[in-house]
Order: C-alpha cells, then structure tokens, then sequence
C-alpha cells in the first residue's frame, strides 16, 4: 500500500492504462499545460510520457470534446475526455445522452463505444451554483450508460481501469473535495469491478447507503453512532449504475433499516430509486419504512452560511439516523 | 462505392455512366420508400434525397470501403453510395429482420459499418463532432484513412459546426466536410435566418481551404472531390466542399410544402442531376437505350429489395433488451414470460 491522494492516484491509474493499451487516450481542456487539469493536476507530467496524440489539449468546445470521444470509440479508441465539472457536462449531454449511449443500440450492435467521461461533481465551498453540482441521477437515468461515483483514491484508480476497459461509455464521476484527500492504495494492479459495492463499516443495527464523498462522511456517521451504542453497516455503492443491489439488500435484511444519504438534491435523485427498489424487493424485511436523505431542491448558493443550508452534514445525516432507528 | 484505382481520370463516360447507375439506385430507393411509406409499409418519417443524388454519389466515388463517412439524417443517399446493400437498408426502413442495424434504428439512423458508413444522425451537426474524433482515432491508430462528414446549410447554424471545424484545424486531420447546401433548414429557407455570405465563407474564416461546386453536376463534384479527397489523404488536412443543390421533396415526404412558393419545385426540377447526367451521357456516346436500361435495372433491382424486405419477418420483440450495455443490461418485462 502506497498513500496518495485521489487526483495523483486516478492519474497513475490512467498513465497505467495508457502504458498498458496503445489505444487508449485523454482529450480535454488544460490537460498539457502546467495545470495538468482542472486544478489539482490530475494530468500533469502525463504529456511528457505520452506525448501530444495521447494526451490532448483541447480547445473550450464541450460538444467536440465528448463527440469527439464518441467518433473515436466507434473509429476503434478507447479515448477518456475529461469536461471539468459536471456542470460543463451539460454542454455536452446531447453527444452523450443523444451518441454515446445510443449508438450500439440504434445501429443494431454494429458498434460499442467504449469511453469515459470524466465530470466532477459535488460542492467544493464558495463554488456557487454554476460548479457545485451532482448529476449523476440525470445520467443513472439514461440507458446505454454505466455511472461510477468512487469515493476513496484506491477505488478512484481501480474503477478508472475496469470503465477504461469496459465497452461500454462510462460516466465517471469524482467529487472536488476527494481530489486532494489521501488514502491508502494497493500497489499491485488494483482493478476494482464495476458494479460491486464495498461495506466499508460493518453493524447490525442500520444500513446506510451511500457514494463519493458522502460515503466518507457516512463513516464518520457510523463512528458517531457507535458511541451510542449503534452499529451501521455503510455501503459505499460506488457504482451506480448497474448498482449493487445483493450487497444492499443482504445488509438490510440483516439490519432491517435502509438510509440512502446522497449531496444531490434530493427530488428525483438515485436514492429515491434504491429506497423504492428495496422497499419492492426487501419489504418483509424492513422494520419501518426506508428513508432517504438528499439536499434542499435548491440552487447551490455561495456566502457560506446559505451554503451549509444546502449541505447534507454528518449532523443532519445523524438526526435523520436516529429518527429512523426510533421509527 | 469504393475504387480500384484512386487517379481514376474523372469525367470518363464509363466512369460518369457508374456514378449515373448510383444515382439512379437512389433516386429509386428514395421514390420506392415514399410509396411503402404512403401504403404503411414503414413507420415514423423518411427524409428523402431526391434532387441531391449527385453530391453523395461524386463524392463517394472517390472513398474507399476503409474510409468514413457520417451522415445527416438525410442519410439513405449516402449510405448507398458508400456501399450499403438497399435490400438490407430497406428491411431497416420496414422495420424487417434483415435490416443493416437490425431494425433498431430506422430511417433515421441507417447505418453500416461494414462500408465504413457510421451512420445516419437524428441530431444536427453530431456528424462533426463525432467526424473529427473519427479522424483521430485514424491519426492514432496509423491507418490509411480519411473522414468524410455530410452536413445541410441548416447545420452551418449549430455552434458544433464551428466547433468541429477549428478542431479539425487545430489537429489537422484527415478530414472533408461536404456541405450540400438545398436551400432550405426544414420549413425555413436558410438564407432568412442566415448572416454572412455562406458556408464557404465561414469555413474559410478557420484558414480551411473551401471551395465551391455545382451540386447537380456529378461531373463536377466528382472532379472536385477527387481532387480534395487527394489533397486529404496527402496530409492536406481538413478541406470543405460546398454543393449547391436544392431539396425536391419535403422535409420529411409527408412534408405538404406549404412555404414553397408554387412552381418552384417544378422549376428547379429541371436542374436535376439524373436528367442531366443521362443529356451528357447521350453526348458523349451513350445510345439512349443504355441509358434507360440502366435506369429501369436501378428501379427492378429497389422493386426486388421491397419485395424482399416485405417477404422478411418482424424481429422476435425481446431483441429490444439486446445491445443496451454490458454491465446494468434493461430487465424485461416479468409478467409475460420474459425475454431471452
């Protein structure tokens, strides 16, 4: 085990892949220039190495960024476009939403489309409204698509590789604020497989699903409860779609209890579709109904007190914890 | 439609009389799929060809089974001209197994990436973008190929279009835009919601070389493709071939053209290339009876492929799960047995 952080772990996750496939490749904004990225490097040193045709640097055009990906898959490449934030994302949902996950299926298996996109999600403080958000329900929703949404440095790298080697377009979300926190990663290979959850803390009492960032703070949950005399099981999903639905329905018939805690806003988002999905298939085995704990359908605002309004705190996640398990 | 040699001479009668043979293949598909289409044979829309034959057909003359082409949703024209079996592109339409993609993806998206046709698109300008990542995956992959992208002059007002365009610049790429330029963006006659002096003029604004040609005259975007399409896959990089044409037909076929001043089908009908291809064909040695044959084994050749795609049978529904994704595959319906 080696500990690093989440951006420098993907990174060498990627420049392994790069190394390992001559047909894969990173396109996006900024990816050469001494910024390597966004701003936490995520690409920096990768052009030295690989040079200009593997790593390209991009003009500002969101829609030939992920069209372009698209051509590429098709054309025989296994390209991994990089749009920044999910919020850029948006200026691209038509070559992804409309291309990318349609394309095997409308011509009929003539082709796959084996990329990734990379769009960061989550509120990073002071970001406001325009970078702050978490759309990976909007992309869950969209068949053709696989979404991933790692939470640690180790699954951060490991799930890069399995959606690189995928056939399948992969909507690989990271959370800003993960981008510069450490954790321990293995040194070997590391692969981490699509659509397999992890219990990240085991207990009896309560289940609590979660993914990205809001996993981590689910575990600081967990520890809290713990002192009550409550124990957790956390499920850090990180896949979520195809979700792991064996991990979590094992955990709540053995809890009898289901917290989905998700950053999205709450209306409409993927934890509306595992509480409802595990209340049809898990329902004699629930003690009360299950719940579910997502942020106001509000805009994310900028001065920080408006903005803790928006946030789902480990405080916030507690209260509902307890109202659950009082249930 | 590949070819044996690429410095094939153009304006040949025997090379003209093939480019003749295609048109006259399209043109019959385009009239065979309105009649099936009218009688309830095929379902949603077509948008059909017809009037615009010769720029698929000159340009496609001059491509290789190894290269790619994009398509609009105007697609079914350059799809046989690259090479795509009709038979098969009619089981598509009629929503027949058989069909190029299966009977998935219609009218709309007709595609075969046997020939290196990467599909028909029901989204404006996606062709472009997805073009240019083609041409990429050519550059890394060091193959001998080149991209060639079909758009409308509607398109020139999608901001993708400047998009791709730079980018093929910027990465000079081995890339041809062909613009076929029917005057109208649906309903709209583009010039109306148009500023600036044309698509030449704004490829020209990214340093592309951009040139202009008649659209009716196959001659002619014979000639000039295969002089772009040489400079492209010389290393020229990017090149854009505007083709003057106009839109017969409708938008869609079903289209009553209400916008249309009246006789103004009528009379740019009698600029229509297959006409004069034949008139020239005629002068440079064809006897007229060749020339109808040629004509009428188009039409019993599409009349065959209806009947074929007629006598093919629906495909089983639960192919509707298949070819969704690997991982997280759609979960069939429970409460009628299920799918395979």
């Amino acid at each position: 085990m080696t500990e690093m952080t989440f951006a420098d772990a993907v990174r060498e996750g990627l420049a392994e892949e790069l190394r390992r496939d001559p047909l894969v490749w990173a396109l996006g904004e900024d990816l050469s220039t001494a910024h390597g990225g966004t701003s936490a490097n995520q690409y920096v040193g990768l052009i030295d190495e690989f040079g200009p045709k593997r790593i390209v640097n991009t003009p500002i055009s969101e829609n030939t960024i992920m069209g372009a990906a698209v051509g590429a898959a098709v054309a025989g490449t296994r390209p991994v476009a990089d749009l920044r934030m999910a919020d850029f994302g948006m200026c691209a949902v038509d070559e992804l939403v409309n291309q990318a996950a349609k394309i095997r299926y409308m011509f009929g298996g003539q082709a796959r489309v084996p990329l990734v996109v990379r769009q960061a999600i989550g509120v990073r403080k002071g970001a406001a409204a325009q970078h702050s958000q978490s759309t990976e329900a909007w992309y869950v929703h969209t068949p053709g698509l696989v979404v991933v949404a790692p939470g640690t440095p180790a699954d951060g790298r490991g799930l890069l590789k399995s959606a690189i080697r995928a056939d399948d377009p992969v909507v690989y979300m990271e959370h800003k604020d993960l981008w510069l926190a450490s954790g321990d990663v293995p040194d070997d290979e590391g692969v981490v497989p699509i659509g397999v959850a992890k219990t990240v803390r085991e207990g009896s009492d309560l289940t609590i699903v979660s993914w990205s960032k809001m996993a981590r703070l689910c575990e600081e949950v967990a520890d809290t409860l713990a002192g009550d005399g409550v124990s957790v099981d956390v499920i850090d999903l990180r896949t979520l779609w195809p979700w792991d639905k064996d991990a979590v329905y094992a955990s709540v018939c053995k809890t009898g209890r289901l917290l989905v805690a998700q950053e999205a806003v709450q209306v409409g988002g993927f934890a509306a579709e595992i509480a409802t999905d595990v209340t049809e298939n898990c329902f004699d085995a629930l003690k009360t109904h299950a719940r579910r704990i997502g942020a106001p359908r509000m805009p994310v605002p900028y001065a920080e007190p408006m903005e803790n309004e928006f946030r789902v705190t480990p405080e916030r996640i507690i209260a509902r914890a307890r109202e659950l398990l009082a249930a | 439609m590949s070819n044996e040699n690429d410095t094939q001479r153009t304006n040949e009668p025997a090379r003209i009389f093939e480019l003749y043979k295609t048109m006259c293949l399209i043109r019959a598909f385009e009239e065979r799929s309105e009649d099936e289409f009218d009688a309830g044979f095929i379902n949603g829309s077509i948008h059909q060809y017809i009037g615009e034959e010769a720029i698929g057909t000159g340009v496609c003359a001059n491509l290789r089974d190894t290269d790619y082409i994009l398509s609009n949703h105007r697609g079914h024209g350059h799809s046989i001209a690259k090479g795509a079996d009709p038979e098969s592109m009619m089981k598509e339409l009629m929503g027949r197994v058989g069909g190029t993609s299966g009977a998935k993806g219609g009218s709309m998206h007709i595609a075969d990436f046997s020939v290196g046709m990467l599909g028909a698109n029901g989204v404006l300008a996606d062709g472009l973008t997805m073009g240019v990542g083609a041409a990429q995956a050519i550059c890394l992959r060091g193959v001998d190929a080149i991209v060639t992208v079909f758009v409308g002059d509607g398109t020139t007002n999608r901001g993708p279009f400047y998009e791709a365009l730079n980018w093929a610049m910027v990465y000079e790429l081995p890339i041809l835009f062909v613009c076929e330029n029917n005057g109208y963006a649906s309903s709209t006659v583009t010039r109306s919601i148009t500023a600036g002096e044309g698509p030449v003029a704004r490829a020209k604004a990214f340093g592309m070389p951009a040139f202009d040609v008649d659209g009716n005259d196959v001659n002619a975007v014979d000639a000039l493709a295969a002089d772009l399409i040489a400079r492209v896959r010389g290393g020229g990089g990017p090149h854009f071939l505007h083709a003057r044409t106009y839109r017969v037909k409708g938008h869609i076929s079903r289209d009553k053209m209400l916008y249309r001043p009246e006789g103004e089908t009528e009379e740019r009908f009698k600029d229509e290339p297959i006409g004069r291809c034949a008139a020239w064909l005629i002068a440079n040695g064809f006897e007229e009876a060749e020339i109808v044959s040629a004509r009428d084994a188009a039409y019993a050749q599409i009349d065959a492929a209806v009947a074929a795609a007629k006598d093919a049978s629906f495909p089983n529904k639960n192919l509707a799960y298949a070819d969704v994704q690997d991982f997280g595959p759609p979960e069939p319906w429970q409460q009628d047995g299920g799918a395979a």
